[in-house]
This record gives structure tokens, C-alpha cells and sequence, in this order.
């Protein structure tokens, strides 16, 4: 296995009873970068992330994270990663200080070093002032925050994060994504799990899209993005004859179609220039073209242009922890 | 910002901390939640006091038992307290096991049985605390004990062997239960032991179904060895029933919570 690989998975693979989440899962992650696990509920998403932290067995496949076998050095390999899922893991009874010093212990630390480390992280957190708080008074993103940290005391090389940010405001939102920026810059891996394109978007160096436990598309997001269509124009046409003759072509120009609106979606970068020289090469006598809007391309426009189908909305099994029902952004 | 997070010599990889002080901070951990739950730890500590009162002044007249009552139920109530304060480890193990701090402690490779023990051995310093409170209330009320230094030792050495396997029964509980609600109502049905046995009243009062029961259930000869030792009775073979109970009743919680714990954390 290649040493600049922090995670190396092949034909990764799990069903629960009769439903297959995982069917063969490759994935490569090289070390101290930022990777995006992106996908719909049930993708099997979380899944993935179990198997690599070693919580749950995966029925075919191997993986190595860390340089460490999931299977025949998982101590080794539990003592060099952290996970933070989708529950905040930490005591709501004690203060977020006393929950990462008991943390920071766990992990090996003496006293004053956990204390130590304790401080520390809660500085960079921005968590300093509620230090002495009990964790139940705090807010959900001062929660993620705490949780965040807690999994840093051991100094972790990779960083396992289950949908950081889903349930959040768009401000807590926004701070959980710049503390995460600043994990990689320390050298940390952080392998993340999404369902918002434009999370991937912001935190990722690399992203692999999942639909149906399988990776469908894997790249750089500027990659995924053109093979997408950052931005979609929809033009609602004046009667149904236009619609026709426009879908007819535009043909694969065409990313969306909904003939009870008589709408057409084609791929735009946003400009005002672009947005002006497809209207005029798509409707030049001005008449067929009604109304017109621009909107930035969400996961299920990913899905749409990937897989050929839209994004299914079925709840994950993932022994227990099914994964929260979220719009997408 | 970027020094903070500097890996130090440990990057990467962490030590893991001897059993024996992971096992002390879990405890810790679990003290310290215990103290911060107020209305439980209140319940735990006044629930016990308060029978002892309801049943020395309210029933213990009515009640004879050839002695002097206070002096026949405060050791009934001593392991009534015990199994009251060694239930409530299952909610506590309920809480973990639902909450997603479980899945960080394996993640961090901390064992099954340090999380579990830490519970225990929390339990077991909270009950000596409610155990000496009821001793002094009792004191309070007349009970006057005839009992040689080698007879307390003895007896405390029981009541502990008790709570420790009750406390490991609960863990198992909490390990059961689908929420830290369900394992306060499986706990409920371990609180009412005492009432079939000789705690309050003589076996001998009793119909002759549970009298059977009565005579055949871990408590009851908790309770006669606790009473005989410290009332200067004699026990017959109490002790070694009651350390029999509460030793097969451990081991088999101890395996069981091994099991129950790697299946539901997977």
C-alpha cells in the first residue's frame, strides 16, 4: 500500500439482511488532504465511514487507513484516527473543559497535559468563553464545535467527520467550515461525509460522489462542476410547440426538462455575458422564451447528470444510526 | 492559529493509557455525572431514608417480628437502598449506549469493560454514601446494633459483594434496554426484591407461594447475614448463600455485558 495514502479502500462491500448499502466501494485518499464522501441519504455514506473507522465489519474488501489494516490492526489503526458522527459525543453534564479533559486523557495524556491540550483547543474552537459552561446549555454549533475538538485531543492523523454541518444554521455552518480548513493545514487528513454540493465545494480537495453503495464519479470539484454545469438557466417557454421544438435541438444541451412547465435547463457559468449569448442563439427572434431564471446546480442536478436518475430520499440503515432527512441546500 | 494544532511528539498516534487509569477516569466520569444529576442522586440518596421512616413508625407497629422493628428492618432497608442505588448504573449504561459517545470511546479503542466498570465502580462509592446515610438515620431512631469489629467487616463485605453484582446486573440492563427510560422500568422490577423476602417482614407471614420465593431469591439471605451480623444473631449459612447469589449473579452479568456490549456497539 503506498505510503502517501491515508485511506485505501477496494471492493468494499456490506449489506444489512437482504439490503445491500455497500456494493464494492474504491476510494483513495491521499494523506493531509480534504475528502468529500458525497451523496443522498442511503447512499451509504455512513456506512463507509464505520467500516473505515473499524465500528462495523464490512462483509468483503479491504481497506487501510492511516497505513493500518481495518481488519488486522484495528487497535493500532483506532489509535491514530478520530470519527465524529452525525450525534454530538459529548457529556451534556459536564463542561465542554472537563469533557475534553477526559478526552485528552483517554487518549494517553497526563494531567497536565490534557489540561493542557484542553485549553488549547478550546481557544482555536473559539469555545474559550463558554469553557467552564455545561455542554447541555451550549448551541447546536457550539456542540459540533466542542465535538470537533474532542476528537482532535489525541492529535489524530485522520479525521473521520459524518456530516459536520447537517442541522446547522447557515452562520454555525460557515464556522464549522473554516475550522475544518484549518485541520488540513496542520497536516491532518479530514474525510468527510456531505449531502451539500457546495460543502464539498468549499472544504474538498477531492471528491467521490456515491449513489446506490457505489462511487460514480470521483475528482477535483471543478471537475465534478463541469461535468455538471455549475450554474443551470431555465428558460419557461410561451407555448408547448417551442418547448418541443427547442428539447428537440438542444438534445443533451438540455440537463433539465419539465414539459408541464414548458421549462428547459441548460448549463451556464452565471455571467451576464453567457446568460445573454445563450438567449440569443436559443430563442434569436425573442419570441419563444418567456421567463428566464439562473440558479446554482444542486446535488440532485449532480445526480441527474452522473447516474441519469434523480437522488433517492431513503433512509440509511447503518445499524441504528439512520442518517437525518435534510433538504438540500 | 496553525501552531495550535502542531502535531506534538505523540502526532498521529496516541498512547494508550494503562487500564488501570482509563478504568479511573471512566469512574471519575461517571461520579461526576452521577453528582450533577441532582434529582436522581436525591432520589437515591432520601427514597431509602424515607421507607425506613414510612415502615419503622407507619407499619411497625403493626408488624412483629419478635424484636424491637427498627432493629429487624434496617438491614432490610440497607440492601433495599443497595439495589435502589445499583439500578440506577443501567440508565446511566442506557444513556452512553444511546447517546453517540459510545461510538467515540471504540473509536478511540477504549474497551467495553472499562466504559462498564468505570459505571460500576461509581456505583459502588455512591452507595457506601447512601448506606452510611441510612446507617445514621438509623442510629438516629433507636438502632443499636451488637456487632464486633470482625461482624461490621463482614457484613459491609456482603452488602458490597451485592451491590457489586447488582450493579453489574443493571449494567447488563442498560446494555438491553432500547432507552435509559426502558432501563429505569426494567430496574423498577430489581427494586422490588426485598419486598418478597425478609426485609420488612418474616418469611414465615407470608402465603406459601411466596414463601418459596422468599426463601429461594438473592436477597433474603443478603439480608439475614447483614441483620444476624450486626444484631449479634446467629447467621447459619447466610454468608455463604448470599456470596454464592451475589458471585454466580456477577459472573454471569460480567459475560453477558462482554457479549451484549460488542453486539450493540457494532
Amino acid at each position: 500500500m503506498g505510503n502517501d495514502l491515508a485511506v485505501e479502500a477496494a471492493g468494499l462491500e456490506k449489506s444489512y439482511g437482504k439490503v445491500r448499502v455497500l456494493a464494492g466501494v474504491d476510494l483513495r485518499v491521499p494523506r493531509g488532504s480534504i475528502f468529500a464522501l458525497l451523496g443522498p441519504n442511503g447512499a451509504g455514506k455512513t456506512t463507509t465511514v464505520r467500516i473505515l473507522a473499524t465500528l462495523s465489519p464490512a462483509d468483503a474488501g479491504r481497506a487501510t487507513v492511516a497505513g493500518y489494516d481495518i481488519v488486522r490492526e484495528r487497535q493500532l489503526l483506532r489509535r491514530s484516527i478520530s470519527l465524529t458522527g452525525q450525534y454530538a459525543a459529548v457529556d451534556g453534564m459536564q463542561t465542554g473543559e472537563e469533557n475534553l479533559r477526559m478526552m485528552a486523557r483517554l487518549s494517553g495524556q497526563r494531567r497536565a497535559a490534557a489540561r493542557r491540550r484542553a485549553r488549547q483547543l478550546l481557544e482555536q474552537f473559539g469555545l474559550a468563553d463558554v469553557a467552564g459552561r455545561r455542554v447541555a446549555t451550549y448551541s447546536g454549533g457550539m456542540r459540533r464545535r466542542l465535538d470537533l475538538a474532542a476528537s482532535l485531543t489525541g492529535h489524530p492523523a485522520v479525521v473521520f467527520l459524518d456530516e459536520p454541518t447537517t442541522g446547522l444554521d447557515l452562520r454555525s455552518r460557515q464556522s464549522m467550515w473554516q475550522v475544518i480548513g484549518e485541520l488540513a493545514d496542520c497536516g491532518v487528513t479530514v474525510f468527510l461525509t456531505t449531502q451539500y454540493l457546495e460543502e464539498a465545494d468549499r472544504l474538498a480537495d477531492r471528491v467521490a460522489v456515491v449513489d446506490d453503495g457505489r462511487v460514480v464519479a470521483e475528482g477535483t470539484p471543478a471537475e465534478l462542476k463541469q461535468q455538471v454545469a455549475d450554474q443551470r438557466l431555465d428558460l419557461m417557454l410561451a407555448d408547448p410547440s417551442f418547448f418541443a421544438g427547442l428539447a428537440r435541438k438542444l438534445g443533451a444541451r438540455a440537463i433539465h426538462l419539465d414539459q408541464g412547465t414548458r421549462t428547459i435547463g441548460v448549463a451556464t457559468d452565471g455571467s451576464a455575458a453567457h446568460v445573454r449569448a445563450l438567449l440569443d442563439e436559443i430563442d434569436p427572434q425573442g419570441t419563444a422564451v418567456q421567463r428566464f431564471t439562473v440558479h446554482t446546480a444542486t446535488l440532485d442536478d449532480v445526480f441527474l447528470a452522473l447516474t441519469g436518475h434523480a437522488a433517492a430520499t431513503t433512509a440509511e440503515q447503518s445499524g441504528g444510526h439512520p442518517e437525518k432527512e435534510t433538504a438540500s441546500v | 492559529m496553525s501552531e495550535l494544532t502542531a502535531p506534538g511528539p505523540a502526532a498521529g498516534f496516541t498512547v494508550r493509557p494503562a487500564a488501570a487509569a482509563e478504568w479511573q477516569i471512566m469512574a471519575g466520569r461517571s461520579l461526576r455525572l452521577t453528582r450533577r444529576k441532582l434529582d436522581a442522586l436525591l432520589t437515591s440518596l432520601l427514597l431509602p431514608v424515607i421507607l425506613m421512616l414510612m415502615f419503622v413508625y407507619l407499619f411497625g407497629g403493626a408488624i412483629h417480628t419478635g424484636t424491637a422493628y427498627h432493629d429487624y428492618v434496617v438491614p432490610g432497608v440497607l440492601v433495599l437502598c443497595a439495589g435502589f442505588g445499583a439500578a440506577l448504573t443501567a440508565v446511566q449504561v442506557s444513556e452512553d449506549m444511546t447517546g453517540g459517545i459510545i461510538d467515540r470511546f471504540r473509536s478511540m479503542d477504549i474497551s467495553g469493560a472499562a466504559a462498564l466498570s468505570g459505571h460500576v465502580a461509581a456505583s459502588l462509592v455512591r452507595n457506601t454514601v447512601s448506606t452510611v446515610l441510612v446507617l445514621g438515620v438509623g442510629f438516629l431512631i433507636g438502632f443499636r446494633p451488637h456487632a464486633g469489629p470482625l461482624d461490621w467487616i463482614a457484613a459491609a463485605g456482603i452488602l458490597l459483594a451485592f451491590i457489586l453484582a447488582f450493579s453489574w446486573l443493571s449494567a447488563a440492563i442498560g446494555l438491553v434496554a432500547g432507552s435509559p427510560e426502558a432501563a429505569s422500568g426494567f430496574t423498577f422490577l430489581l427494586m422490588f426484591l426485598p419486598y418478597a423476602s425478609s426485609a420488612f417482614v418474616p418469611i414465615s407471614t407470608m402465603p406459601a407461594v411466596i414463601r418459596g420465593f422468599a426463601h429461594h431469591q438473592p436477597a433474603t439471605p443478603v439480608i439475614d447475614s447483614v441483620r444476624g451480623l450486626l444484631m449479634g444473631t446467629p447467621v447459619g449459612d447466610s454468608p455463604w448463600l448470599a456470596l454464592a447469589w451475589c458471585g454466580g449473579i456477577m459472573a454471569i452479568s460480567v459475560v453477558l455485558s462482554g457479549v451484549l456490549f460488542r453486539r450493540r456497539a457494532s
